[in-house]
């Protein structure tokens, strides 16, 4: 069995207690930030851990705490909780099963940025967990954890809950901060960047919830003990949600540099009924397919190795494609999402998913002709590098890999059309 | 009608936010006005505007823009089946017709008692557990995970005693 830092629930029953977690040494790292740490030293040590921000971008999370304003306050922590990429179902198991780990990475964040108050913007549908997390967040105040004058110091911080109410765009964290404001989720230009101008304006840090769970740990063991999982520029755990035509689908957190191969055959049982696989999806709905051969398969899963087999990492949420599934089919399925979630802010991402809908619907039922398929090339074509945020850019990364990689899939649908 | 019916709830919401941003708690608030009728009703979103310091036109298009807010009312409760990729690889799409077809609708419609409407809807994060749904009444959400027709045909008698 694999060690945990995220997914400790598996291996200590009832950490979703706060007084078990108190136990297993909860709250003690964020004592020791608090009574014996400088905001600059709480960054210093993320950022040597190596961490990146596990809901997508990969980007560094130490740079990203230091990039905040230090003349502009008050500052605010936002936990991204709005988890809605098809094929992602990670951070909710975290809220509801290790809730105290991730609401004291909330709390070292609010610290190391010097925000009195944080927000968890999760999505609509998560109610109950942002339920259960308003009932841990009452817990932790009436045991000090939380309110003013924290273990005897002038730290203060108070944390809320903030529902969206289903829209996946409000997962990209400027429109994020539109809805937390009330107003329609479409994202901002940027920059300027939340560090410099976020929530009310106010300079404010966005973290993924696993990006938060993370830290605790850190801060208890070292940036060192971190740095002894995963591979040297992809270090420490991921949650990898596993999806799709596998026996086994589930959450298996596994350190960075884990082969495909073993996350799906070792962990998640293979195929099911002895089919081949075909394709596999590392960033859900919005990755590119990437053929699954021998070396594909034997890819390490980290942010440097996955590009090289013509995908990004993403959140790690790996989607498995066996051989009864046609491509073309599979790209009605995604882009029938892309185009319900657009937010109507830019054009190429409002108007060029509409379109790819209608060739895609086409094609998948029989209806099309090779035009058709050369038109929604073109069409995603000139979608990439066009729209106002990635949501747009992500709709075209399966359209295009998969017309290039899965030719066969296409073939078949227009030659059966009449 | 809200502001007496929810004052304590209403001042809770306010307090979340900073005195001088009450926009932000257009959300929250839209979902208490759902909590009865499961729809955001016009005089609800007059008063709302008022709260919140904006128009009814601007809460009006908050409403629209996000999934879970409706302004028609429909069945008691609306079973919301995902049927998006990592679910329709686990049978999601069979599994809602033969839901629908079992309860005597079409997708997006309401059973003549009024009780039960069936939706398809983009991903709830529950892609393990496929086929899976949510059902939405009120300001209340549940999942239900690993169905089948059968199971999720008792889930929706219970709803349905519930009412009764």
């Amino acid at each position: 069995m694999s060690e945990h830092i995220l997914l400790r629930h598996l291996q200590i029953p009832n950490l979703d207690n706060l007084e078990v977690y108190r136990q297993n040494g909860g709250f003690d790292a964020y004592r020791k930030v608090v009574t014996s740490m400088q905001p600059e030293q709480v960054i210093d040590v993320v950022k040597a851990s190596g961490l990146r921000g596990r809901g997508g971008a990969g980007f560094p999370t130490g740079m990203k705490w230091a990039f905040i304003d230090k003349k502009n306050f008050p500052h605010y922590v936002v936990a991204n909780a709005d988890e809605s990429e098809p094929g992602t179902f990670k951070d909710r198991e975290i809220m509801e099963s290790n809730p105290f780990q991730f609401l004291e990475g909330v709390a070292i964040c609010a610290y190391a940025v010097q925000a009195q108050a944080a927000y968890i913007y999760l999505r609509g549908e998560f109610w109950p967990v942002a339920h259960t997390l308003d009932q841990h967040i009452a817990e932790m105040e009436d045991a000090g954890l939380l309110g003013e004058h924290l273990f005897g110091t002038d730290t203060s911080l108070r944390i809320y809950t903030h529902l969206g109410a289903g829209a996946y765009i409000c997962g990209e964290e400027t429109a994020l901060l539109e809805s937390m404001e009330g107003k329609l989720g479409q994202p901002r230009l940027r920059p300027p960047f939340p560090p410099a101008y976020g929530l009310f304006g106010k300079p404010t840090i966005v973290n993924n919830v696993e990006t938060l769970t993370n830290v605790p740990l850190i801060l208890a063991n070292g940036a060192e003990w971190y740095r002894s999982f995963g591979t040297e520029k992809s270090p420490g755990m991921k949650v990898f949600s596993l999806s799709g035509n596998v026996n086994r689908p589930g959450n298996y957190e596994l350190p960075l540099g884990t082969t495909f191969r073993e996350l799906i055959y070792a962990h998640g049982g293979g195929i099911p009924e002895g089919r081949k696989i075909k394709a596999i999806m590392p960033a859900g709905a919005s990755s590119s397919l990437i053929v699954a051969t021998e070396e594909a398969l034997d890819t390490a899963m980290d942010y440097e190795s996955v590009p090289k087999v013509g995908a990004q990492l993403g959140s790690a949420s790996v989607i498995v494609i066996d051989e009864s599934v046609n491509i073309a089919w599979l790209l009605n399925k995604t882009i029938h999402f892309f185009k319900h979630e657009s937010c109507g802010k830019c054009t190429p991402c409002r108007e060029g998913n509409y379109w790819m809908v209608h060739l895609t619907e086409r094609i998948a039922k029989g209806h099309a002709t090779q035009a058709d398929v050369d038109l929604l090339y073109s069409v995603a074509g000139q979608i990439k590098g066009k729209c106002f945020c990635a949501l747009g850019e992500f709709a075209i990364e399966a359209v295009l890999s998969g017309i290039e990689r899965f030719p066969q899939d296409f073939s078949l649908k227009v030659s059966a059309a009449k | 009608m809200l502001r007496e019916k929810f004052t304590d709830e209403i001042q809770k919401i306010l307090a979340k936010y900073p005195v001088d941003q009450k926009r932000s708690a257009v959300m929250p608030l839209l979902y208490l006005a759902q909590r009865e009728g499961g729809f955001v009703t016009k005089g609800a979103l007059q008063e709302i505007a008022d709260i919140c310091e904006i128009t009814p036109t601007e809460v009006a298009s908050i409403v629209g823009f996000y999934s879970l807010y409706h302004d028609e009312k429909a069945g008691t409760y609306r079973i919301q089946v995902c049927t998006d990729l990592p679910c329709a690889l686990r049978g999601a799409d069979e599994f809602l017709q033969k839901l629908c077809d079992n309860l005597g609708i079409k997708v997006g419609e309401t059973t003549p008692d009024g009780k039960i409407t069936v939706e398809a809807v983009m991903c709830l994060a529950g892609c393990h557990r496929a086929p899976m749904f949510q059902v939405q009444s009120g300001d209340e959400l549940e999942y239900h995970e690993n169905q089948t027709v059968e199971s999720a045909l008792a889930v929706i008698e219970n709803l349905k005693a519930k009412e009764a």
